[in-house]
């Protein structure tokens, strides 16, 4: 595809989406639009997970960790003050965060920025590791993350949680941040970070000796990944207005694999289309979980056999298609690529 | 009574659930050397292993020491069952590959684990006999805590004379040196591999009844947390290695009701630690405790 036809079918797809996004305000429900919302936030995580595990070959399994960094953020930066008190009755609120209340775009930049360097700071010794142990790693300081977030009442209240984050998320916002993602991405992986990337994922050692500062670009393609991870989680914390910790387990990561997986792996088309089919899925096969009453006969739901059939997706798509679901076979090139 | 007699109780405690993480960090640890694979899903099997002893008590007739058996027999069944399904058709993938199959296969079996048996805790039925409170010098200690380190013990001795004394153990040990000079000398891989995976469901089902009978509230995720942590221990003693994986599992357990029990502001941080001494490990001896450094090949 050369770049003209690849600027203008971009240039179609942003007007597209932004006239569905208007039509879909205009005339769907809200539940429908809280669903578009999560598409636009999924479509971030995946392409922010992607550029680790796909485009640089770092299997890293943390990203609910940098989410809740994002995520309380954003809840603590954007609550109104009195709203504050309210929520922190068991013990009072860090004083140098009491009286700070900021718009949702300064917010947002703060989460992705201290995510970041969150991440610039896990990753700078983790990343010495390779595939399963970076896994177990980056997966034991989302646990971390996790836990901290649990016990340090008067920072992020605990396990008690936040409640009333003002919603500022709505379709502009989560599209929008995820036009940017696409855009950055596809910018990045072009230009010569993206080369040294890739190159990396194919050859540590070969890459290491054409020159490539190893360390330092997987420190990048890490910070890159949880600031946009980070600004996701401020997004998503946004939207349901309502956080605890215990919403930032591995199965949240897991989802985000899911994605990447089935978008495949280094593919950014792919992990676009996948966000969304896979959000809508989720929903749209919730009624597994759910009874249904067909008026004559009652089935009762199972809860958890949603889950079930995804994991078995999962499953199938890595041992028979391993390029994603979504992909052309593109014959010798695909299977240069794997080895 | 006093502190001395209080030291011992926590010395106890973390020596039983030391040596639960030492059976479980053993499965990890056997797979890992032959197929340098994380088996994500090894905590899972875990709890299946104790659903399945709970159903055989509960629904079955069978006497409750035969059940005891029984359900870690089937449990290395369907480990052995997982690894052709999801793992054998992966085998010469790259590894990121075969890992995110792991991954599929922990959330199949615990979602599975939800629509089978219901999100609902359920208590373990624990036999009389292993429950009952006996004192000892002012102590009071419950028989199972001392059972356990015993159960484990004649279990390690058992594995290691099955790994270092029989043909199927040397296989093992052959295939874990050197995977595909072994595959030359005549070898049936895929006979070992399953083996292995057999053997090491088998004593993470062995666990899981002990801990059920330790800790007696069964929920389908029950594995996570154990399962991550038994992973940790692996590392820990240097993976690949078994008497590594079981100083691990001590190390782990002891230090856990050790920190709860010597600084009880930090009781919340329980869950950390162990993700804690996995990051210093990595850091400092990549290899773990007892495992050998391996330099890279171009």
């Amino acid at each position: 595809m050369n770049e003209q036809r690849r600027t203008r079918l971009a240039l179609l797809a942003l007007v597209g989406t932004v006239l569905a996004l208007f039509l879909a305000n205009k005339y769907l429900d809200d539940y429908k639009i809280r669903i578009i919302n999560l598409s636009g936030i999924y479509v971030t995580l995946g392409l922010s997970m992607n550029l680790i595990n796909g485009f640089t070959g770092l299997f890293s399994l943390g990203h609910a960790g940098f989410m809740a960094v994002g995520a309380y953020t954003v809840g603590l930066l954007t609550m109104p003050i009195p709203m504050k008190e309210m929520n922190f009755f068991f013990q009072p609120i860090v004083p140098w965060l009491a009286n700070v209340e900021m718009g949702f775009l300064p917010a947002l930049l703060v989460a992705g920025l201290i995510s970041a360097f969150l991440g610039v700071l896990i990753g700078a010794p983790v990343l010495r590791l390779r595939d399963d142990y970076l896994a177990i790693a980056t997966l034991g300081f989302a646990e971390i993350i996790r836990v901290v977030f649990t016990n340090t009442q008067s920072l992020t209240n605990g396990a008690l949680g936040l409640k009333g984050i003002p919603n500022y998320t709505n379709t502009w916002w989560s599209w929008g941040v995820a036009f940017v993602t696409i855009w950055f991405v596809s910018f990045l992986i072009r230009g010569s970070y993206g080369k040294a990337f890739m190159a990396i994922r194919e050859d540590e050692i070969a890459a290491e000796a054409m020159g490539i500062n190893l360390f330092r670009h997987k420190v990048l393609s890490f910070a890159f990944a949880s600031f946009f991870a980070g600004v996701a989680g401020g997004l998503l914390a946004s939207l349901l207005g309502t956080i605890d910790p215990n919403m930032f387990r591995i199965t949240l990561t897991f989802n985000i694999l899911l994605i990447v997986v089935l978008g495949g792996l280094g593919r950014i088309t792919g992990t676009v289309v996948a966000a969304v089919v896979v959000t809508v899925m989720m929903e749209a096969l919730r009624f597994l979980d759910e009874s249904i009453n067909l008026g004559f006969i009652q089935i009762k739901g199972i809860p958890g056999m949603r889950m079930v059939i995804f994991s078995i997706i999962l499953i199938l798509v890595v041992v028979l298609r391993r390029e994603g679901l979504l992909t052309r076979l593109k014959g010798r090139e695909a299977s240069y690529a794997e080895n | 009574m006093g502190n001395l007699s209080l030291f011992l109780q926590h010395l106890t405690n973390g020596i039983s659930l030391g040596s639960l993480y030492a059976l479980i960090a053993i499965g990890y640890t056997m797979v890992y050397g032959i197929l340098r694979l994380i088996n994500f899903a090894h905590g899972d099997i875990f709890m299946l292993g104790v659903y399945l002893t709970y159903f055989g008590i509960i629904y079955t007739a069978i006497p409750w020491w035969l059940v005891f058996i029984i359900a870690p027999a089937l449990t290395g069944l369907v480990g052995l069952l997982l690894e052709r399904v999801a793992y054998k058709p992966l085998r010469e993938s790259p590894r990121i590959t075969i890992l995110i199959s792991a991954i599929g296969a922990s959330f199949l079996l615990q979602n599975l684990g939800i629509v089978l048996f219901g999100g609902r805790p359920r208590a373990f039925p624990v036999p009389r006999i292993l429950n009952h409170v006996v004192k000892v010098r002012g102590v009071s200690i419950n028989v199972i805590t001392f059972i356990i380190p015993v159960v484990t013990i004649l279990l390690l001795i058992g594995l290691t004379y099955f790994i270092t004394k029989t043909k199927t153990g040397m296989a093992m040990r052959a295939l874990s040196r050197d995977y595909e000079t072994a595959s030359l000398m005549g070898i049936d891989i895929n006979r070992i591999i399953s083996i292995t995976f057999f053997m090491g469901s088998f004593l993470a089902a062995v666990g899981g009844i002990m801990w059920g009978a330790r800790y007696p509230q069964l929920m389908p995720l029950m594995g996570v947390m154990p399962g991550l942590k038994s992973f940790i221990a692996a590392v820990v003693g240097g993976i690949g290695n078994i008497a590594g994986a079981v100083a691990g599992g001590f190390l782990l357990g002891l230090g856990e009701i050790m920190l709860v029990a010597l600084l009880p502001r930090l009781t919340g941080y329980r869950d950390a630690f162990a993700f804690v001494v996995l990051i210093i490990i990595l850091l400092f001896k990549p290899s773990g405790l007892m495992g050998q450094s391996q330099t890279e090949k171009v």
